[in-house]
């Protein structure tokens, strides 16, 4: 589905992503996990398309898109969660959502039903400022905004940061289950440990913006394992 | 009486006067964060289109206004392919040299201002030189109001409620259509909006389209009151420009308390000491709101917001 084939991107003249391989199949949860700093946001920017990789190529669903811009890639089926939500502040939480409808094009259902089912305060706070709301409230928001019409692929930035925990147990679970009941193939990006367990079938490790490791199920039940990449 | 109602009629004059002239600049600020000083020559286009129209074309006076509307909203496209977005050069520069030669003008005031600044002294000479000094006028239309020793302008009056319609509809599409909503997007977040689908570049363009449809209108419904020369835009600049700079990015609710605010301050000057002292009092009025509200009254009304959600 998503195929990324030695990229390398750079803000400016500093490089920050170097010749990043990676691979998401139809239909997996696949994470990035790495410290503060490491590029993560920048893989999932250089993804979308916010970003040009100044090498390498970048494959979405059996086309390449390395020179496509942001809008395209999403018309084409990538929703993008980012980190901090960035829900627009003074549209209404309902208006929030309504701007998801332009990603994937393709689309002719939208799930505003299915995903009021998941989070029931979206709708009963469908007319306020999105810019009021909690940010386990915004993340729920966010979420709901990049999925409404149906994307292939969604790209989620640390969905846990400066989130309550139980909030956070509730979005990997509410992920988990998006990702069964609608087939939504996911990479997502994370520091928190209990997050890239309980979500991902598959991980990657990045260092200093590199692609260090890959970790199959067995080695994520294995905590140490995977502490090692996030240790400070 | 006569003065109470003198007041009153100058009100809606200045009101109907602020807003048309400060609408279409306003959208372009509050969105594109440009500040276009080619405005006034904009709505010069759109009185002169309207002008030849209907005098040299002979088509009805409604018409003639469409066509001025239509001319301008052509021309500002063309502006921003070329000098706004800087597409046009950049597609030569790239097949002549290989690179982009320059920048988009979005959020770059100072150099959005230089660029169209230019402009509009090409647009002045450029008419002088193809259409001379003048041009002759429409007759403003639709006769006087009379009520006792006191006559109005009942075109002028006509003026006050297009202005409340064109706020109404303007705040109407930018809070109840899709082009309203992506056009908001992209001003609070224009990477969040592409990463959503939203063709930033093209809501761009379409909001100088709009901005320039606006000062067409502007021009054309202004067109049977003023004297056509090419350098009649300027009266507009400067109080749409003082509108905007009181109003702030807000596009709608800057544009209505400022034209209400400048409105009074300068009917009750004009009343009081005349009509120079009703535009010196306006740009006085700007001078203390730059010191004490630098944003805006919609700025300002945006950091209050923003601080109580932070608190809360
Ligand atoms: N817009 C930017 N301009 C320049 N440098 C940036 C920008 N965003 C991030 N960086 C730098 O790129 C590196 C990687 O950042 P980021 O991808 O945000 O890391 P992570 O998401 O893993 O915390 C950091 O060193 C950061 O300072
Ligand atoms: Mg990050």
């Amino acid at each position: 589905m998503l195929e990324l084939d030695g990229v390398t991107a750079a803000y400016d003249s500093t490089p920050i992503l170097r010749d990043v391989d990676l691979a998401v199949a139809e239909g997996e949860i696949v994470g990035v996990m790495g410290k503060n700093g490491v590029g993560k946001s920048t893989l999932l920017k250089t993804v979308i398309g916010l970003l040009e990789p100044t090498a390498g190529t970048i494959t979405y669903a059996g086309t390449d898109v390395t020179t496509a811009t942001a809008d395209e890639r999403a018309r084409a089926g990538m929703g993008y969660i980012p980190q901090g939500r960035d829900v627009f502040p003074t549209l209404t939480v309902e208006q929030n959502v309504r701007m998801g409808e332009t990603v994937n094009a393709d689309s002719d259902e939208l799930l505003y039903d299915v995903l009021y089912d998941y989070f029931p305060v979206l709708e009963e706070r469908a007319s306020q400022q999105a810019g009021g709301m909690s940010g386990g409230e915004q993340q729920m928001l966010a979420i709901a905004r990049a999925l409404v019409s149906n994307p292939d692929l969604l790209l989620l930035d640390e969905p846990s940061e400066g989130i309550q925990p139980s909030i956070v147990a509730q979005i990997s679970e509410d992920m988990q289950a998006i990702n069964e009941d609608l087939g939504t193939t996911i990479l997502f990006v994370e520091q928190n440990l209990g997050v890239i367990r309980e979500m991902a079938d598959r991980c990657y490790a990045m260092e200093r913006g590199e692609i260090v490791a890959e970790l199959g199920p067995a080695a994520l039940t294995d905590e140490d394992a995977i502490a090692e990449f996030l240790a400070v | 009486m006569p003065n109470g109602l003198n007041l009153l009629f100058q009100f809606l004059d200045s009101f109907a006067f602020i807003v048309l002239a400060a609408a279409g600049l306003a959208i372009i600020f509050g969105i594109m964060g440009v500040i276009n000083l080619a405005h006034g020559e904009f709505i010069m286009v759109g009185a002169y289109a309207t002008t030849l129209a209907n005098l040299e074309a002979g088509l009805p006076l409604p018409l003639a206004m469409l066509v001025g509307v239509l001319v301008t909203a052509m021309f500002g496209l063309v502006v921003e392919r070329v000098v706004i977005s800087g597409t046009v050069p950049n597609a030569i520069g790239r097949r002549v040299l290989g690179r982009d030669v320059v920048e988009p003008l979005y959020d770059r005031l100072a150099d959005s201002m230089v660029a169209t600044w230019g402009l509009s002294l090409v647009m002045v000479q450029g008419v002088r030189l193809t259409l001379g000094n003048s041009l002759d006028q429409i007759g403003t239309p639709l006769g006087k109001i009379a009520y006792g020793g006191f006559s109005y302008s009942s075109y002028r009056v006509l003026l006050a409620g297009v202005a409340l319609g064109l706020l109404a509809a303007t705040y109407l599409a930018f809070t109840r259509t899709d082009y309203g909503m992506r056009a908001r997007a992209t001003v609070q977040d224009d990477d969040t909006a592409r990463a959503l689908g939203v063709d930033t570049e093209r809501t761009y363009m379409t909001t100088f389209a709009l901005g320039s449809a606006l000062a067409g209108f502007t021009g054309a419904l202004y067109a049977p009151t003023i004297t056509m020369v090419p350098g009649l835009g300027g009266s507009f600049l400067v109080e749409a420009f003082v509108a905007v700079v009181v109003g702030g990015p807000g596009v709608v609710l800057g544009t209505t308390l400022a034209g209400g605010l400048l409105g009074a301050i300068n009917a009750l000057f004009s009343n009081l000491v005349g009509t120079f002292f009703g535009r010196i009092a306006l740009l006085v009025t700007a001078i203390v709101m730059l010191r004490f509200l630098p944003d805006g009254i919609t700025g300002f009304l945006d950091r209050l917001r923003q601080r109580r959600q932070e608190g809360a």
